[in-house]
């Protein structure tokens, strides 16, 4: 069983070659802390992203591990340089088989 | 030194300056109407600005989609009858509640309605995701206009009543919606800042809910704040109050969806 959800990523797609760009990824997830109950006294089993990844042309440059007191629909803001022209994938993975990919293109010049 | 007056009538003249501060008050223009956004954090203004950070988009995104599944035996979606939602649904958020085949809607309502009757499909769940998604996305079509909601021959009885239980103490802690968000909005609750508790963002994307809500929740939060029966979702008490809150708010530009602490 694989579950995915919606994901957003804002940064530039064109940027000067070794500037720090900035890349905003947002998640759409509940991150059901696991310490929560219903109504009726049952927990609620936990159901959070695990693992944030960013590769840059297939180059790992971000990485962040996620536990249960991250809020809901997690955004992550973070820095990298832009060395070259390319696609930058972002691989969100979580519990229960959840998993969403997105990616984005930039041009260094 | 001789004293001037004589320290008993001291308390009396406080009164008459008092009473005097109060007649003052009464008598000075109304303030203006102020959205909640102004109350907030430079951060949560920026998250409630900024598509990229605003979380209530995943909603707004699922609403699109939904606008245009086809359902029921009809195999209608919205936009058979509706066509695009940019054009057919602009300004409309900004008069709901409004009197339609003589029942008080709300949007929630309506779109319930129209499942119901058009699209022959059981109506949503306040609070559920489609519901919310649905709602998000028309309100969201409204963006920067002004709330229009007046007084007319249609809905007068309705607004009347919501008036009433604008004003209407309830509750263990025996206190009216018009006690804090009219008569001490802009002091403080705690650490916070009493809003004058205008509805022109919804549904929100409220922080603590860590969720989208719709503002029936929100009143729902208040009444339950002062220990009070909360009135039911869909409620005619629910649309009633909704509707004198739009009309209180009018002129206010809508900002749904909206982002609030």
């Amino acid at each position: 069983m694989s579950k995915t959800s919606r994901t957003s990523i804002s940064m530039p797609t064109t940027a000067k070659k070794d500037s720090i760009i900035e890349i905003r990824a947002i998640a759409q997830h509940d991150m059901e802390s696991g310490f929560r109950y219903t109504e009726s006294g049952k927990l609620i089993p936990r159901d959070i992203i695990r693992t944030f990844t960013c590769t840059y042309n297939n180059v790992e440059v971000f990485k962040a591990d996620f536990y249960s007191g991250i809020g809901a629909n997690p955004l992550i803001i973070f820095t990298t340089v832009a060395v070259e022209s390319g696609t930058l994938e972002f691989t969100w993975i979580g519990d229960d088989g959840y998993e969403a990919i997105n990616q984005a293109r930039i041009t260094v010049s | 030194m001789k004293r001037l007056i004589p320290p008993y009538l001291l308390g009396s003249i406080f009164f008459v300056l008092a009473t005097h501060q109060f007649i003052g008050d009464v008598n000075s223009a109304p303030p203006l109407k102020q959205s909640s956004y102004e109350l907030m954090s430079a951060e949560n203004k920026a998250m409630q600005d900024d598509p990229s950070l605003n979380p209530a988009m995943f909603w707004v995104g699922d609403g699109e989609t939904l606008w245009q599944k086809k359902l029921g035996p009809k195999n209608k979606s919205c936009s058979t009858c509706h066509g695009d939602a940019k054009k057919s649904m602009r300004g409309v958020a900004a008069q709901f509640p409004k009197v339609v085949k003589g029942k008080l809607q709300t949007i929630e309502g309506q779109i319930n309605q129209c499942r119901e009757s058009a699209q022959s499909v059981p109506a949503l769940p306040y609070e559920s995701r489609d519901l919310l998604a649905l709602t998000a996305y028309i309100a969201m079509q409204s963006k920067g206009l002004p709330i229009t909601v007046s007084e007319d021959s249609t809905n007068t009885s309705y607004l009347k009543k919501g008036r009433q239980i604008f004003n209407e103490r309830m509750g263990q802690l025996n206190l009216s919606c018009a006690q804090c968000h009219e008569d001490r909005a802009g002091l403080k609750l705690g650490g916070s800042l009493i809003p004058q508790g205008h509805p022109n963002a919804y549904p929100i994307y409220r922080l603590e809910w860590q969720t989208l809500g719709s503002l029936q929740r929100r009143l729902r939060n208040c009444m339950s704040g002062v220990r009070a029966q909360q009135f039911e979702y869909g409620s005619a008490e629910m649309a009633q109050l909704e509707l004198f809150l739009m009309w209180r708010a009018q002129g206010l530009p809508l900002e749904s969806p909206g982002v609030r602490p």
